[in-house]
């Protein structure tokens, strides 16, 4: 089977701090990938260069074996993977609809068309719709992001990114600076993802993400320390040296 | 082999007061992060005051003081009420600067009316040199000679001076230079002071070169920004470099080329920009 | 705001296509004279309004045809249709360039190498003699004479620009309101985000660019019509400057901002020109006074006020 995303020896650093070393990651299609580490142990700046906002000086990223590095950003967005922001970058001024259409021209023919309109009553909106109420957010789909509450918000950034139908799902923090309701229903949300999605996730919420995962990278000052189903990792000794005094 | 001679001189002396001109922009520029497009005019200002003093009778050196003074208070005025009312807003900024400018031009043609003013050099540099069997016109040497003065002051000033790591801190990273003390509002006046200085000077030393005209800031002002994109951004060296290469281009270009000059202004850039978004030196993105 | 009823527009264009039964020839010269500033500052908002892309050298495009036109009629006496045609295709052509170079860089950089370029152009205007005519300018023009019609006429004029402004607006707005168009807006708002959505962000500002060149050289081609004479100031930076006041003063990134803008400014240059001789100075002074006290423009502080007196969507 093919992996879904490959990760081989890839490394960064930026004028003599190595933040990324050596590091290899394999998700197969529909896995639930955990990436964990202590403050400041690169996991950020490993998501960046997955998704193409960071070169790394060497190294590879494979998503369904096509080698994204160096390919411009925008390009992966049809090569089928799909993110979310730890800070919420929605376009705040818009109807959740309209960013939920936004996320569905970009991977679609329609977004070259220059003078067919886009009215309020195209079927894209009506896929928005959809795409709202599997989120629960259906009822407000005509408000603006501006007027919604921040837990609201990140479900509004993970229906974007399930808009496009990814084959790889990339969470930046989903939970962060969420309530404890919010986080239940944004935990659900993530869970009942289908299993056609394989999800990779950085959190720092521990409870949530050790339910949720099936292999865990735990990475620290760049260097992945240990790569195993949630047992082997719970239980190293290294893994509980990290977290110790947390 | 005199006219190369002299027009040699030429750009080495256009240089040097595109250096004083655009370090201020640079300096503007990377720490605030403004484009201050008021810069041409605050060079044309410096001008008009020197010519002003010198018709009371004074010394171009005393017109060269005023004419910093001068431009510094402005400048001062211009980023206390109206950069400050805009800050965050750098498109805005640079459109208030744009608003100056035309402000700066209109009131300089009041003050002053339509005719250039000639700005003679100081008696002492009116006679040629003459070295090795040519004529050196003694007034561009005097030019290029303060600015390097300047440029070595400058480096001085940011290598070795606390208000000079205070800038290049903030260049750098604004936000911690905040966090870890720096006075940012006070700074950024003196900058903008300092900048609007070094354009005022320009402006007073390059008088005689240039003299003051109505239109003398829409001249210089592309000139800066050229300089400024190609040494690139934060790169005191870089503007060094390039003011003086866009010395040489624009004068052997006018001199041979005069239907052309503003196209082969033109090549560096887009080379650079093609080729080296940062610059020759630049060590960031503008 | 988008007044999505139809008939609303066929009342001003009613409006519009009568008013100089009723006016002297002077008001029809104005009302020529700010369409084609409202066609200019409409074009330049693709780019500053909804491209969120501030341009400093506008007015190159508008010059750039005006020249060609001018030229190509006193070089070769072609006809006016086939020099429209080659002004506009020739000045989309450097707009193509220019806006492959300004796009090489972002914001602040993006806006000086507008700068930067629109100066060059200028200065080519005015230094290439042999060319342009420098200083003098190019004069001797006529107007064409679309199947027959005489233009010399002010009023047959005035008509003609009516219907090539509503041409280009109405266009302008479908391009504004079609998924490109909602897709130029993503890139203004979170441009790495539309990135990470699969949109070439660069493609789509270059695109706006083009269009933004396009329309401005039509704009160009009205200006040189009605003048019948091109100066090298016309692409001045002051030029531009007074197409993106129009473009602020009315509001960026409305429809209709582009249109009250050019009416203020055009009004004011026209009234204010009569008692002083400082415009320039005026336009500093509004040009600050707008940004820092009315940012937004014009229309959006009316919607808010209509929103204020009749209640409505908050």
């Amino acid at each position: 089977m093919t992996i879904a995303l490959e990760v081989k020896d890839l490394q960064k650093s930026f004028g003599g701090v190595a933040v990324t070393q050596s590091v290899n990651l394999q998700v197969m299609p529909g896995e639930r990938r955990l990436i964990i580490g202590p403050n400041g142990a690169g996991k950020t700046t490993l998501f960046a260069q997955i998704t193409g906002d960071l070169l790394p000086d060497s190294g590879e990223v494979f998503l369904y074996g096509q080698n994204m590095i160096g390919k411009p950003v925008h390009d992966r967005a049809h090569q089928g993977m799909s993110r979310t922001y730890q800070i919420i970058t929605l376009f705040a001024k818009d109807s959740l609809a309209h960013n939920v259409v936004l996320s569905l021209l970009g991977i679609h023919k329609r977004k070259n068309q220059l003078f067919k309109s886009l009215p309020a009553n195209d079927p894209l909106y009506d896929q928005a719709l959809e795409l709202l109420d599997s989120v629960g957010l259906k009822s407000q789909a005509h408000r603006r992001v501006t007027e919604i509450s921040y837990g609201e918000q990140r479900r509004v950034e993970i229906a974007l990114a399930l808009a496009q139908q990814p084959k790889v799902l990339l969470l930046d923090e989903p939970l962060a600076g969420l309530s404890r309701d919010e986080r239940v229903l944004v935990a659900d949300l993530i869970n009942s993802i289908s299993k056609e999605t394989a999800i990779v996730m950085i959190e720092h919420d521990m409870d949530v993400a050790l339910a949720f995962a099936e292999k865990i990278l735990v990475l620290q000052y760049g260097k992945v320390i240990v790569d195993g189903d949630r047992d082997t990792v719970v239980n190293d000794p290294k893994v509980q040296e990290v977290y110790l005094g947390h | 082999m005199q006219f190369w001679v002299i027009q040699t001189l030429n750009s080495l002396a256009l240089g040097g007061l595109l250096f004083m001109l655009s370090s201020g922009f640079a300096l503007i520029f990377g720490l605030m992060r403004i484009a201050n497009l008021t810069h041409g005019s605050l060079f044309m200002i410096g001008a008009y005051l020197a010519a002003a003093t010198l018709r009371e009778g004074y010394s171009l050196w005393v017109a060269a003081i005023v004419a910093m003074v001068g431009v510094a208070i402005i400048g001062g005025l211009i980023e206390r009420f109206i950069l400050r009312a805009l800050s965050n807003n750098s498109q805005g900024q640079v459109l208030a600067t744009l608003g100056l400018s035309f402000v700066a031009a209109d009131a300089c043609l009041m003050i002053w009316g339509g005719d250039p003013i000639p700005i003679n050099a100081p008696e002492m540099f009116r006679s040629p040199l003459q070295m090795f069997g040519f004529m050196f016109p003694t007034y561009r040497l005097v030019v290029v000679a303060i600015s390097v003065v300047i440029a070595i002051g400058l480096y001085l000033l940011m290598e070795r001076t606390r208000l000079g790591a205070m800038i290049r801190a903030g260049v750098d990273d604004m936000q911690m230079a905040r966090a870890v003390g720096i006075p940012a509002s006070l700074l950024f006046t003196v900058v903008f002071c300092l900048g609007a200085l070094l354009a005022g000077l320009g402006g007073s030393v390059g008088g005689p070169m240039l003299n003051a005209y109505p239109g003398l800031d829409a001249d210089m002002l592309p000139l800066a920004l050229i300089v400024v994109i190609l040494g690139g951004v934060g790169s005191l060296i870089g503007t060094f470099v390039a003011s003086f290469i866009i010395g040489f281009v624009y004068t052997f270009g006018i001199a041979l080329v005069p239907d052309l000059a503003y196209v082969i202004l033109f090549l560096p850039m887009v080379f650079v920009i093609a080729f080296r978004p940062s610059g020759l030196f630049g060590t960031m993105k503008a | 705001m988008i007044l999505k009823n139809n008939y609303f527009y066929l009342a001003v264009a009613a409006i519009l296509t009568i008013a100089p039964m009723f006016f002297g020839e002077y008001y029809v010269n104005l009302g020529s004279q700010i369409m084609i500033a409202a066609v200019f500052a409409a074009s330049l908002n693709i780019l500053v309004g909804y491209g969120g892309l501030t341009s400093l050298g506008h007015a190159t495009y508008l010059g750039l045809s005006a020249y060609t036109s001018a030229w190509l009629f006193l070089k070769t006496g072609l006809d006016h249709g086939y020099t429209a045609i080659i002004a506009i295709a020739f000045t989309t052509f450097v707009g193509a360039i220019f806006g492959w170079i300004s796009l090489r860089a972002s914001g602040l950089s993006f806006l000086m190498l507008t700068l930067a370029l629109s100066q060059i152009v200028w200065g080519i205007g005015y230094r290439w003699v042999g060319l342009t005519n420098g200083d003098n300018g190019l004069s001797g023009l006529t107007r064409p004479t679309p199947f027959g019609w005489d233009l010399e006429n002010s009023t047959n004029f005035y008509w003609f620009t009516l219907i090539i402004t509503i041409v280009c607006l109405f266009f302008i707005a479908r391009i504004v309101n079609s998924p490109f168009g909602a897709s130029l807006k993503g890139t203004r708002d979170q441009d790495k985000r539309m990135s990470a959505l699969g949109f070439n962000v660069w493609k789509i500002r270059w695109i706006s660019f083009v269009l933004s060149s396009f329309f401005g050289a039509i704009s160009g081609l009205l200006y040189i019509y009605f003048n019948k004479y091109v100066h090298p100031s016309v692409m001045s930076i002051t030029s531009s400057a007074e197409g993106l006041l129009c473009v602020i003063a009315g509001g960026a990134g409305t429809l209709a901002g582009p249109i009250l803008g050019s009416i203020l400014i055009v009004l004011l240059k026209n009234y204010v020109s009569g008692f002083v001789e400082r415009w320039n100075m005026l336009l500093g002074i509004i040009f600050v006074f707008i940004v820092i006290f009315m940012p937004t423009g014009m229309v959006p502080g009316i919607i808010q006020l209509k929103n204020r007196l009749f209640g409505g969507k908050k």
